[in-house]
């Protein structure tokens, strides 16, 4: 089979203020590939994954999508910030957030139309969160109000859906739910997730990216039966060293 | 009591608390939920600024303190965009900048200036045809806006990150925000005065924030809000010969108060 590559990074570096984050970052991500950020804080997953997204400014290097220069591509990607950014308190309710997921919203007038909402309640209802439609968002649990975002994200029919820790502040159930569900979006469309939950990450995910400020890959797909089958706890900081160390 | 409505000057008041309240109420709204309370406050308090000026240089009033303040709003805009951190430095500069400038500009000019006091504090009573015809104006700008940008200024407001991801010119709605809601604040001042601006924008947004869904309702909510404190502050206002932005502001912080201890109990 072959295989297309949806994001390529070429000898990307990045700086805060002279302080370098991300050195000499090459990456290939493939049609499919469900790829995990992974790495200490400040490592500069985050920082690299609104460098693809076109969130913060290019500086050295370059990226890809599709083969084409990557801003003209941003409409095709999905982004799932973290829960933490968002206005708590917002009078907005589940229907109007996923709605916000349109594309350049050129003068529509007031109000939605009604295919909009149609296709809000359809990726409502990928995520489950059908039944919320009307809900005041503030009124949502942290698992649910990170299921609506998704929601959002999925609205412009992304090819690539990129999620910045999208379990942090959520309790291991809503996770589990979180990630059964990208698991089943992951069939048609390609999933990079930045996250600290290393061990559910790892049940998941194809490949690990290990971020700090260097890259290191690793695939997965061997580890993967093994984390399935085996119910005990992971270690994440063991597991972390071991990925930082390992030479694959 | 109903022969009093026969007085031109009462109507004029009634008609501009009208506009004034709708106003409010749709920038208030935004002015809460984007947490720019402060900034307006800055913003009212530099007006005086621009009033001073239009003391000074004998400029029509509203339209010159309205370009001062709008002047303003564009430079904490531009400032304040890309770095949030310096906000509140701004709002401290504006606020005591502005107020200076307006306070000496006064000072400059010979002859007797007494109107300080009804900049300060509002004299909804002593509105005139003019001041009543920009408001009107006023309401159908922050109108089509609403319905031309209604969803662009949503998703401003509500991610800003995410609004710029999918292709809105955040830096454009958050100025054009900033910038109606320094108009907002300089017509308001007719109302309740610069030093009460911010009571305006705040409390009835406030009230409705405890029962909206969106910001459409809470916007049509504390309009209709906005309006029975008027019409109650300037009843109270003609009837004990009390000034008329206070008794408003007085009124509407009752209701606040009571819809405030209503919610707390009925979650016991």
């Amino acid at each position: 089979m072959q295989t297309t590559n949806v994001i390529e990074i070429q000898g990307l570096s990045f700086s805060y203020d002279k302080q370098k984050v991300l050195e000499d970052i090459n990456l290939v991500i493939e049609k499919n590939d469900f790829t995990t950020f992974i790495g200490p804080n400040g490592g500069g997953k985050s920082t690299l994954l609104k460098l693809i997204l076109g969130i913060i400014p290019l500086q050295e290097g370059n990226i890809s999508i599709f083969n084409k220069p990557y801003l003209s591509q941003i409409p095709k990607l999905g982004y799932v910030p973290q829960n933490t950014n968002i206005n708590l308190n917002f009078p907005i309710t589940v229907l109007e957030v996923v709605m916000m997921g349109q594309n350049s919203l050129k003068t529509r007038l007031f109000g939605y139309k009604k295919e909009e909402k149609e296709r809000a309640l359809e990726v409502l209802e990928n995520v489950s969160m059908q039944d919320f439609a009307h809900k005041n968002i503030s009124k949502l649990s942290g698992g649910q109000k990170q299921r609506v975002l998704i929601a959002r994200a999925l609205f412009s029919r992304p090819e690539i859906l990129l999620l910045d820790e999208p379990t942090s502040n959520i309790d291991v159930n809503g996770s589990e739910q979180i990630y059964a569900s990208l698991e089943e979006l992951n069939k048609d469309i390609s999933i990079v997730v930045v996250s600290h939950d290393i061990s559910v990450i790892l049940k998941y995910a194809s490949k690990a990216i290990y971020i700090n400020k260097t890259l290191t890959h690793h695939d997965l797909t061997h580890m993967k039966e093994d984390f399935k089958n085996s119910d005990e706890h992971v270690c994440e900081i063991e597991l972390l060293e071991m990925l930082g160390k390992c030479k694959c | 009591m109903l022969e009093i409505f026969t007085y031109t000057f009462i109507q004029n008041a009634l008609i501009a608390g009208l506009i004034v309240s709708i106003i409010t109420a749709i920038i208030g709204s935004l002015v809460v939920v984007n947490k720019m309370v402060f900034l307006s406050g800055g913003i009212a308090h530099s007006a005086y600024g621009g009033i001073g000026l239009a003391i000074f240089f004998g400029l029509p009033m509203l339209l010159s303190t309205s370009l001062f303040c709008v002047l303003i709003a564009m430079l904490i805009a531009r400032a304040s965009y890309d770095n949030r951190e310096n906000l509140d430095m701004l709002i401290g500069l504006t606020w005591a900048v502005g107020m200076s400038l307006g306070i000496i500009l006064v000072d400059l000019t010979p002859g007797y200036q007494a109107d300080l006091m009804s900049y300060l504090f509002g004299s909804l009573l002593a509105v005139t045809s003019t001041d009543i015809y920009y408001m009107a104006l006023l309401l159908l700008v922050v109108l089509g806006t609403l319905v031309v940008f209604y969803r662009d200024i949503l998703a401003v407001s509500y991610d800003s990150e995410y609004a710029r991801l999918r292709g809105v010119n955040t830096k454009f709605f958050y100025t054009l925000i900033l910038v109606l809601s320094s108009l907002t604040i300089v017509i308001s001042i007719k109302v309740v005065g610069l030093i009460l601006v911010i009571a305006l924008l705040t409390i009835p947004i406030y009230i409705a924030g405890y029962f909206a869904k969106n910001l459409l309702s809470m916007m049509l909510m504390s309009a209709g809000l906005s309006i029975v404190f008027t019409l109650i502050g300037l009843t109270l206002s003609y009837s004990f010969d009390l000034s008329s932005g206070p008794s408003i502001i007085i009124v509407s912080s009752l209701c606040a108060f009571c819809v405030y201890i209503l919610k707390g109990l009925s979650k016991h």
